[in-house]
């Protein structure tokens, strides 16, 4: 089995310590992540990791399964590319003279869809987002041709194509699970 | 309007073990648990406090005490080294899925973070060792955050908790008011039966013409060796079991063909790849079971009954998954089994038992001359107590020596560290056994190498007077790792030949009684005279210096190929 780029979603409670437990269990296949992203979901008091990391697909299902599995975690799953809205968010820093050189501002705003968010004398901040592939692309051609003094990209943000809202479909069940245990 | 009365951390935390039943702690006190223990003192009537040697011998002996009760074992313990000791035995508890809560003292929440005196991040080391790990910061926390352990630690697929209380909310002012907990939302400890599980289960089964079960812990966690028994015998299926898994089945129940893995039967790792369908009940597919994957099982349809997902696929693939606890699962099964007979099938389980007797059994357990053999000795020991006490045993040549000659009447008699094959939990585990089943006769089986890493654990013994009884099956090696070196290391013993104490006179030291033999013409006799009341005994055995454990699977290899001595 070949090597994929996964994204894995975790829900979880909001509690101290989580992303410990939940990177241990990359560590301890020795697997990287590449990216990683956690904010409050949409649902109060659960926090959301998007995770992507390159393994086969045995691999990840397995590595989903034990986050799945501690206490804490709500629900893990995972997605390829092809399941997946995503997008990721890069900041460029450039020295202001050398972007006033290039023949035309316009242009290259244009190619990539560039915001500015700060400018003075010395530097200009640009932000793009998009693919891990476009804003690699916009880095590239940035620093061959005036240089880059500062990039950053933030980890992976993504949302499901699919129907199926799983954490819904589960926190549903669990109310339900609830409420005649109390019975 | 009633006006509850405000009682400190510690007695909130001492109130709340005695609402989750517990009777027995083992513990070690020490700083940033001390208010914790000055409450304990009023509560000597209704909880009693073992004092371990070692917070290691403490949490083993809250393992061997939940193993044979099915309770949680409860270990109290202080902060920072303590805590660190204890680590090992959380994590054999997390390995064999036992029911352990164990609470560790901690600074002050003022303090914490910054290095201070006895200060580790416990919940940080623990984590991968735990069901649930979590820091006590103020007292309002104590009572919620204890019934949620107790229920993480004993439900679903149990496992050890650690509850990490900050000395401050120990001495904090708290109103007390307690509920048990038995929801979490994000947990989900046992997993609803799927019909169409069973049915494929069922099908599969009922087309087999040779059927096989392996039998794992998960058998008895689920309390499910009835259940087991009608399961097997509806359908007429063999089966084996893991080393966990010893003792779900009666040695002598017909269907019973023996142990598996590396120093299993020879049968039943045969007849693993030889069956047609394999169902694999409560067990997890460890490689000391399986060997080789590659060549495991590889002409079988394999059922996998468990109650963990994360099981399901993770060392071996299958073809129906059966999700849940074993006590719903396996009637559900029943049910649905057509009666049948496989005598043919499980006829040709002899003629591997017959070349085991012959080529290993005859020599290790029935020898005429020579010297003594572990296996003699475990067999007689075992006749002697009418199969009936509870086994423990120390890791290594010792432990699977006891688990292939003891015999099983009753569940829950093998106590052994299986995953984490931790030396040193033999002489703890037997004490916390003897405290959760002390009604019965324990024995208590080590290597001289073993015997040592927790030989502080006389002084407990000797103080609470718990009468178990300690055999010391002594080679003057560490034994295992000889047999290896032997084996695979062209016979470089490099250190593992051990100058031993005179452990008699060590056991006398503690006014514990004792006795070491050499001759085989000593041993009915000492056996006798170690099982004639239930007081607290050493008997030391001069057994052969390098004996070697068979059958032997040679690890990674394919379960068909076996190695039988020469």
């Amino acid at each position: 089995m070949e090597n994929k780029l996964y994204t894995i979603t975790v829900f979880s409670e909001n509690t101290v310590g989580l992303l410990n437990q939940i990177t241990i269990i990359f560590t301890r296949r020795a697997i990287n992540i590449e990216t990683l992203s956690v904010s409050p979901s949409a649902i109060k008091g659960i926090h959301k990791f998007t995770i992507t990391i390159f393994a086969t697909e045995d691999v990840v299902e397995k590595v989903v399964k034990q986050i799945d599995k501690r206490v804490d975690i709500l629900k893990a799953y995972y997605n390829t590319d092809d399941d997946l809205i995503y997008q990721e968010i890069a900041l460029y820093k450039i020295a202001t003279d050398k972007l006033l050189q290039q023949e035309s501002i316009e242009g290259l705003i244009r190619k990539y869809h560039i915001r500015i968010l700060e400018m003075n004398e010395s530097f200009v901040v640009l932000q793009k987002a998009g693919h891990y592939e476009e804003t690699q692309q916009m880095f590239e051609e940035l620093s061959d041709s005036i240089g880059v003094l500062q990039f950053i990209r933030s980890g992976r943000v993504a949302i499901t194509r699919s129907k199926v809202e799983r954490l819904t479909d589960m926190l549903n069940a669990r109310k339900k699970h609830e409420t005649e245990q109390l019975k | 309007m009633e006006t509850k009365t405000k009682i400190s951390g510690a007695k909130a935390l001492i109130e709340s073990l005695i609402h989750e039943g517990v009777e027995t702690i083992f513990g070690y006190p020490g700083g940033a648990i001390m208010p914790t223990f000055d409450a304990l003192y009023d509560y000597d009537k209704k909880i009693n406090h073992i004092l371990t040697r070692h917070e290691q011998g403490a949490t083993h002996a809250a393992q061997g005490y939940a193993r044979v009760s099915g309770k949680v074992g409860v270990c109290l313990v202080t902060s920072g080294p303590a805590a660190t000791n204890a680590i090992t035995g959380i994590a054999d508890a997390m390995l064999d899925s036992t029911p352990m809560v164990v609470i560790t003292g901690q600074v002050g929440a003022a303090l914490l973070g910054t290095d201070a005196f006895q200060e580790i991040d416990v919940v940080g080391i623990s984590q991968p060792i735990t069901k649930w790990a979590y820091q006590i910061r103020k007292a309002d926390d104590i009572a919620w955050a204890v019934a949620r352990a107790f229920y993480i630690a004993r439900s679903g697929r149990p496992g050890p908790v650690v509850l990490d209380i900050a000395k401050s909310a120990q001495v904090q002012e708290v109103e007390f008011n307690y509920k048990p907990c038995n929801f979490i939302r994000s947990y989900i400890p046992i997993p609803e039966i799927n019909p169409t599980q069973i049915s494929d289960a069922a099908k599969l089964i009922n087309g087999a013409k040779k059927p096989f079960a392996l039998v794992g812990q998960g058998v008895v966690l689920a309390n499910a060796e009835a259940e087991l028994k009608a399961f097997l015998e509806k359908a007429d299926i063999p089966a084996a079991w893991t080393l966990l898994g010893a003792s779900a089945m009666p040695t002598e129940f017909r269907l019973n063909k023996g142990f598996l893995g590396m120093h299993g039967n020879v049968a039943p790792n045969m007849k693993t790849n030889e069956c047609d369908v394999l169902i694999a009940i409560g067990m997890r597919f460890d490689d000391r079971v399986t060997g080789d994957l590659a060549t495991y099982a590889k002409q079988a349809k394999i059922i996998h009954l468990d109650i963990d997902i994360a099981e399901i696929n993770k060392n071996v693939m299958v073809d129906v998954a059966v999700i849940g606890t074993a006590k719903e699962t396996l009637p559900a099964i029943t049910a649905q089994l057509n009666t049948s007979k496989h005598t043919e099938w499980i006829d040709t389980f002899k003629e591997f038992e017959t070349e085991e007797y012959d080529k290993v059994i005859k020599r290790e357990v029935f020898p005429e001359t020579g010297e003594l053999t572990m296996g003699e000795v475990i067999h007689k020991i075992s006749e002697a107590t009418q199969n009936k006490a509870i086994v423990v045993t120390d890791v290594g040549q010792n432990q699977m020596m006891a688990a292939r000659y003891s015999n099983y009447s009753q569940t829950r008699s093998l106590v052994t560290s299986g995953g984490l094959g931790t030396m040193g939990f033999g002489i703890p585990a037997a004490m916390g056994a003897k405290m959760g089943a002390p009604e019965r006769t324990v024995l208590m089986y080590s290597g001289d190498g073993g015997f040592q890493m927790t030989i502080q654990e006389l002084g407990t013994i000797m103080q609470e007077q718990i009468g178990i009884k300690m055999i010391i099956l002594n080679n003057h090696f560490l034994g295992m790792v000889r047999q290896w070196q032997e084996m695979f290391f062209e016979e470089r013993y490099s250190f593992t030949k051990m100058k031993n104490p005179d452990f008699v006179a060590i056991a006398k030291a503690y006014n514990i009684d004792g006795k070491e033999i050499s001759e085989r013409s000593d041993l009915d006799k000492t056996i006798a005279d170690m099982l004639k009341d239930d007081k607290p005994y050493l008997l030391v055995v001069n057994v052969e210096m390098k004996g070697m454990v068979y059958p032997m699977i040679p690890a990674g290899g394919s379960v068909t190929n076996i190695i039988l001595g020469e």
